[in-house]
């Protein structure tokens, strides 16, 4: 008897990319908040917030590519190819991000120019993940074992509106990471940042929720049909009530409960996408099943996976423990 | 133009780029361990204070090696597609195990090595610095394998086109593994060894830390005496393995054409693929048969000996193989050079001169060897059993792959000019001029880059 692997592979990809999208995005959003701060001892205060966690944070974008590639290679050889220049957007923006928090530092004098690379590195990156969200929903061309689109089949109206949906998504979860780790004008400033991005954010929620079943019948049969209707209607309520949440907790000066909202809302958000795709990893031609690998490949890694994810979430804990509260400017080196 | 030989650049490029930060930084993560270490034993504080100098640096690379390293499982993806597929069961769980064993373990150490010192105890901030050197050499293990089962493929049965593992421990320890991780890390070590030295030698000629930069020569030019030597054995057993698991690599390697007993060794050649010869040869006669085959008279297999189609390029592996050759006889003579001047070292501005020109000489003996090996295992990406030319993305226009590796083109020259030019801008601040001191008082500060401080 061999034991069906799948869901639990899934369960551990879906993971991965959410990790992702939630500790990637509040530090691409505070380089997308980046050259709007108030002043130059701001920005260092920022950058300071992210420096020890960015590289942490990017590593489950490494895990997910590598799920996807162990668990769905027919998947991961399909979607890849077809995203290539989305994913080469996606690639050189985090490159430029990356280097831009050691580069500028050195460069004190012509520090601006790395200003500049953080902006738009984290920008280029954002809006390049949300494209590939966005063909992700929208679906890929198969024929047999092979993507059979062209590599421009991305340029398309749903999907550029997911791109400009997560910037927004991600500045609301940087504008929030900094309500928590900064304080004074700073945070003030973070506070009406974040207030203006959440009005950004809900009305792409609207937009792309609508759109969405719109693009496929059998999306618009998942939630639409009885009851379905019933069984998925706390998404939309309890999406709702988390923008009350995170709209009482930036006008009485939550510290925490901002990002927690907004944690909550990608997780909600997450969890329509789920519904709507489930089980497509392919969509809307290959199953999760249809892609899954032999499993002696699968029950290999997923051995280590097992014993190692909750020792990685141990101390990367433990790295955020060290490096809590709120980050101080001019505190100085140590 | 061809999306395939197009592919292939694009790879070379960006993993010989990615490998020139590796090459540093897995030697330079154990050697600020040794530093942290023989500081908190020794409590002298040069130690502390070239700590804190490397790890400025290290921050820089590290960084600049994360984005580029982040490039290259995407690339097997964008552009090698039907090899992602077809491979998946077994590079994916060796990839994988390197990012769940090694990625995670750097990333959450450095934060901590590079901003916690006041913030963890000495002996936590110490281990951070173990842990994250330990990670470097978990990452070179996993990767090692991914390629040496490339190259020497074992452990797996081919079901309909497809690799699967058969025998995870042959897998992984596949017949070329032990030798190329062996023979790697000798050589990471070596270039930062050979850093390290050229750095302190142009401190000496100026008169600065003179102190700090005997220490910084005398330990590098110990562990490359016991390196050099021990690469070179390494070396030969790797050659030897080769010898058996891919025999038309090591003809191109040695430029021999005809097969037979008695092989000279070649000094100097240019080989010639269409008349299947050698001009302007320069060879010691039968030497080449006794240090692969242990014997005068022992028979070795020539390019011609295999049909055309199964010959790697004969000109790049055997012009790459003697440039690494050549770097390790650099080092060797200044290591040497080191030894004789090691009492007046500053009243040697030849060696100091010679051993700050020799820095790059390990990114060149690792870059030229990586070309040996992978240029030499053509026309296969998974030796024997997946050619090159049906591994690549099959919707990918040459016109794609032409502006994607322009696009890479311009940025790294940006950016690797940028990080040459900042790295050497440290360089030039110097050490420290305070000690950094630990503060266990201290509630979390401002993590400011490492590097702000110079």
């Amino acid at each position: 008897m061999t034991l069906d692997l799948v869901p639990i592979w899934t369960v551990i990809l879906a993971l991965s990319v959410f990790m992702y999208v939630l500790l990637d995005g509040f530090d691409l959003g505070v380089g997308m908040l980046f050259p709007f701060a108030p002043g130059d001892k701001a920005r260092d205060t920022m950058m300071a917030s992210v420096a020890p966690v960015w590289d942490g944070n990017e590593t489950w974008l490494v895990m997910g590519g590598l799920g996807l590639l162990t668990a769905f290679p027919l998947a991961f050889a399909i979607i890849i190819p077809a995203l290539y220049f989305p994913v080469l957007a996606m690639l050189l923006g985090l490159i430029f991000r990356g280097v831009s928090f050691e580069f500028r530092a050195i460069a004190k004098t012509s520090g601006k120019r790395w200003d500049a690379a953080f902006f738009w590195g984290s920008l280029v990156a954002t809006f390049a993940q949300g494209v590939v969200l966005g063909k992700f929903v929208l679906g890929f061309e198969v024929s047999g074992r092979q993507y059979a689109g062209s590599t421009w089949d991305w340029l398309h109206p749903f999907v550029l509106v997911v791109g400009v949906g997560l910037v927004f998504g991600y500045v609301l979860l940087g504008a929030t990471w900094l309500v928590m780790k900064t304080e004074g004008g700073l945070q003030q400033w973070a506070r009406a940042k974040a207030r203006l991005a959440s009005f950004g954010v809900l009305g792409f929620i609207v937009l792309v929720s609508v759109w969405t079943p719109f693009l496929h019948d059998h999306i618009a049969a998942r939630w639409f049909s009885w009851p379905n209707m019933l069984w998925f209607s706390p998404v939309p309520l309890i999406t709702a009530l988390l923008f009350l949440w995170l709209w009482r907790a930036l006008a009485r000066d939550g510290d925490v409960a901002p990002f927690l909202a907004s944690m909550g809302l990608f997780v909600l958000c997450y969890l329509g996408l789920a519904i709507s795709l489930f089980p497509y990893v392919v969509p809307h031609t290959l199953t999760l099943w249809d892609a899954a690998t032999a499993p002696e490949g699968q029950a290999f890694l997923l051995i280590g996976t097992m014993f190692l994810i909750p020792v990685i979430f141990t101390y990367t804990g433990w790295s955020y423990w060290v490096f809590r509260g709120k980050v101080r400017a001019g505190a100085g080196y140590h | 133009m061809d999306p395939v030989l197009l592919s292939r650049i694009q790879f070379a490029f960006l993993i010989a780029f990615h490998f020139l930060l590796p090459a540093f930084t897995i030697g330079l993560a154990s050697y600020i361990a040794v530093l942290e270490g023989l500081f908190l034993w020794t409590r002298r504080p040069v130690y502390l204070r070239l700590s804190a100098f490397w790890v400025r640096i290290f921050a820089v690379s590290f960084g600049m090696g994360v984005v580029s390293g982040i490039v290259m499982p995407f690339q097997i993806g964008t552009n090698w597609s039907r090899y992602s597929e077809l491979t998946a069961g077994i590079v994916g769980p060796l990839m994988g195990y390197e990012a769940l064993s090694a990625f995670f373990l750097e990333a959450a150490f450095l934060g901590v090595l590079l901003f916690g010192r006041k913030l963890v105890p000495p002996w936590v901030h110490f281990g951070s610095a173990v842990i994250v050197a330990a990670g470097t050499l978990f990452s070179a293990f996993w990767i090692l394998a991914a390629n040496s089962w490339m190259q020497t493929p074992a452990g797996f049965e081919v079901v309909d086109g497809r690799f699967v593992p058969t025998d995870w421990i042959k897998a992984i320890f596949n017949p070329s593994f032990p030798y190329r991780l062996a023979h790697t890390v000798v050589a990471v070590y070596l270039t930062t060894a050979f850093t390290v030295i050229g750095v302190a030698a142009w401190y000496l000629r100026r008169g600065r830390y003179a102190e700090e930069s005997r220490v910084m020569i005398m330990m590098g030019a110990l562990l490359a005496t016991v390196l050099l030597p021990l690469q070179l054995v390494i070396g030969d057993l790797h050659g030897v393995n080769t010898l058996e698991h891919q025999p038309q690599k090591l003809a191109a390697i040695e430029g021999i054409w005809e097969g037979g007993p008695g092989q000279p060794a070649i000094l100097f050649a240019i080989p010639d693929e269409q008349l299947e010869k050698n001009h302007a040869e320069i060879g010691i006669p039968k030497l080449a048969s006794l240090y692969l085959t242990h014997s005068w008279d022992g028979h070795v297999k020539g390019l011609k000996d295999f049909p055309k189609e199964e010959r790697p390029p004969a000109v790049l592996p055997f012009f790459a193989f003697r440039l690494m050759v050549g770097m390790w006889l650099v080092m060797v003579a200044i290591t040497l050079w080191a030894w004789i001047v090691r009492r007046r070292l500053r009243e040697s501005p030849a060696f100091l001169r010679a051993a700050t020109w020799s820095i790059p000489a390990g990114y060149l003996a690792v870059t030229a060897g990586w070309t040996t090996t992978e240029v030499g295992r053509q026309p296969w990406v998974v030796y024997g059993h997946l050619r090159t030319a049906d591994a690549v993305s099959p919707n990918l226009t040459g016109a794609d792959v032409a502006l994607s590796l322009a696009l890479y083109v311009v940025v790294y020259a940006v950016i690797f000019g940028a990080g040459l030019y900042y790295l050497m801008r440290l360089v030039q601040r110097g050490l420290p001029e305070e000690l950094p001191e630990a503060r266990p008082d201290a509630r979390p500060a401002r993590p400011l880059s490492a590097a702000s401080d110079a």
